[in-house]
């Protein structure tokens, strides 16, 4: 006897709208369908009605948490097709913003995670931490999201050089802020009682579903593009890529920690190798031909493709998202899981879905259908913890 | 319908519904609940269905698959209660105008009372506008 617990594809706290149809007999997930599209948008076919410059804006408009990746690819795609080398303080520039990206999307995940395991606690923490990159964010590109300063051959906006002391003490105002937040997940027993074990996604799995970024990493696959294709100026500073080995939801969020760390480290290596110099080659026009691009954004490998036939708008226009590869994996993770964990293991990948949260258990022997609030799950997942809390008499 | 418009005013309660938006507006509201702006101030609280909510906060374009969703979430929702869409996406269709998914907007699907421009508006702007709303909700009671 299983039953179905569909999931969305309404949610209040997640972004983008999913529906998941949780197969569970008793506690127990036995199975996971997952069902997409209420974010359909048409992007790729309203691109070939965009011209070069535009196809930026549009990208950057796929996913506003991501809203650095999609352009780096986009003009990485570009900028193949044309055979165009941006200058050197464009790239640095543009290093800078995609790792304050990554910076403030692990926090955000990070916050959402302590949401949904009852620690508001840690999620307003962090969300009041996460103001220090949205600052510098605001401050560098003029808007706290969809910052739009890619182009295709450049960046819109220069760094200006009264603005470097403050950036370097923001950085230097994040530091212990990642120590406590580190300190926070890894030293917590009742966080590592709720997250160790769970939702293990296997190194074998990992592979056969493809998936990438910090869902990858945790599992023990050393993907990254940063650091297998470097773009931009990846190649030209040091860092390290985190790969742990257990796939469960504590190595999935020890990995975005240590991961934040690499970014400050990058973005301080960027500023002190920064030269001034122009930020834009005020590119015209594009070939015909074709292009691919590829960056790592916060979840993982963002993949576009450009077909030119020598117009001013691409003939086709292709975008392979991580989040898509991701999600997929869930059906494997959340396979075994109890209900109130399955919130987290799909919270896990960082999945993109935004819209409200609706829950319908319907029993298939009884043919009773019942409609849950929409913060049921959480409320689970809550419970959970109080439990967890009591055994470990903390 | 005086009286009812008069408690809503005291401290609504906001279930925030994405139509196939970027995420950008979502967080940006999110962004408001924590310690830096603090809507719950205001006694603006975000709640987690649609049948406790005095308000829906709609962001994002209405795509096809949403739009039989978000007039079941409006459905749901206690009257009188009032519709907020934020972000140039609710409002028109941005820079999403001439896709084949989207054959109407926010406002041609639900009853919107308040527009909050801006791609995406910032916390300050969300707060601004609902301030707004409220005043406009007393002088109405």
């Amino acid at each position: 006897m299983s039953e179905i617990i569909p999931i969305g594809p309404y949610h209040p706290l997640q972004e983008e709208p999913e529906f998941f149809r949780l197969h569970v007999e008793g506690e127990k997930v036995v199975k996971l369908e997952i069902e997409l599209g209420y974010n359909h948008r048409g992007i790729e076919k309203l691109a070939e009605t965009k011209s070069w410059d535009q196809v930026v804006f549009l990208v950057e408009r796929i996913c506003g948490i991501c809203s650095t990746s999609h352009p780096a690819a986009s003009t990485n795609a570009m900028e193949d097709l044309g055979g165009i080398e941006a200058p050197e303080r464009a790239q640095y520039i543009r290093t800078i913003i995609c790792e304050l990206e990554r910076i403030h999307s692990h926090l955000l995940w990070l916050g959402l995670a302590g949401h949904f395991i009852g620690y508001n606690t840690v999620w307003m923490w962090v969300w009041k931490y996460r103001e220090i990159v949205c600052d510098l964010l605001d401050k560098i590109t003029g808007n706290r999201q969809s910052y739009a300063m890619f182009k295709v051959g450049g960046v819109r906006r220069d760094i200006l050089e009264d603005d470097i002391p403050w950036i370097r003490a923001s950085m230097d105002k994040l530091k212990p802020v990642l120590d406590l937040f580190k300190g926070a997940v890894m030293d917590d027993p009742v966080i590592r009682a709720r997250t160790r074990g769970v939702g293990i996604l296997t190194n074998e799995m990992a592979k056969q579903y493809c998936v990438v970024g910090p869902t990858a990493r945790p599992s023990g696959v050393a993907i990254d593009v940063r650091k297998d294709d470097p773009y931009f100026a990846y190649g030209m500073v040091d860092f390290d890529i985190v790969v742990l080995e257990e796939g469960d939801v504590f190595a999935k969020a020890v990995c975005r920690i240590l991961e934040m760390y690499e970014s400050v480290k990058i973005i301080e290596q960027c500023i002190d190798k920064m030269k001034p110099g122009i930020i834009d080659l005020k590119i015209k026009e594009l070939p015909a031909g074709e292009g691919i691009g590829r960056a790592e954004a916060p979840r993982g490998e963002v993949y576009h493709y450009c077909l030119s036939d020598g117009s001013n708008f691409p003939a086709r226009y292709k975008v392979r998202a991580p989040s898509y590869t991701n999600i997929a994996s869930n059906e494997v993770a959340c396979v075994g899981e109890t209900v109130a964990d399955a919130a987290l293991v799909l919270a896990a990948v960082d999945p993109c879905y935004c819209c409200t949260e609706r829950l319908v258990v319907v029993d298939h022997d009884n043919r009773r259908e019942q409609v849950l609030q929409g913060n049921t799950l959480i409320q689970l997942s809550h419970e959970r913890t109080k439990q967890i809390r009591k055994e470990l008499g903390v | 319908m005086g009286i009812k418009l008069k408690a809503l005013t005291k401290s609504p309660w906001v279930y925030h519904l994405s139509t196939g938006s970027c995420n950008n507006c979502d967080i940006e509201i999110l962004d408001c609940l924590t310690p830096r702006y603090d809507l719950e101030r205001l006694g603006i609280v975000l709640v987690g269905s649609p049948r406790h909510a005095d308000a829906l906060l709609v962001t994002g374009n209405m795509t096809m698959k949403c739009m039989k969703r978000a007039k079941e979430v409006y459905d749901q929702m206690p009257k009188p209660g009032v519709v907020i869409a934020v972000g140039t996406c609710a409002l028109g269709h941005g820079v999403f105008e001439g896709s084949y998914v989207m054959p109407k907007t926010v406002d041609e699907v639900l009853p919107v009372d308040i527009y909050i421009p801006g791609c995406p508006p910032k916390p300050e702007g969300i707060i601004a506008g609902v301030a707004k709303l409220l005043e406009m909700l007393k002088q109405k009671a």
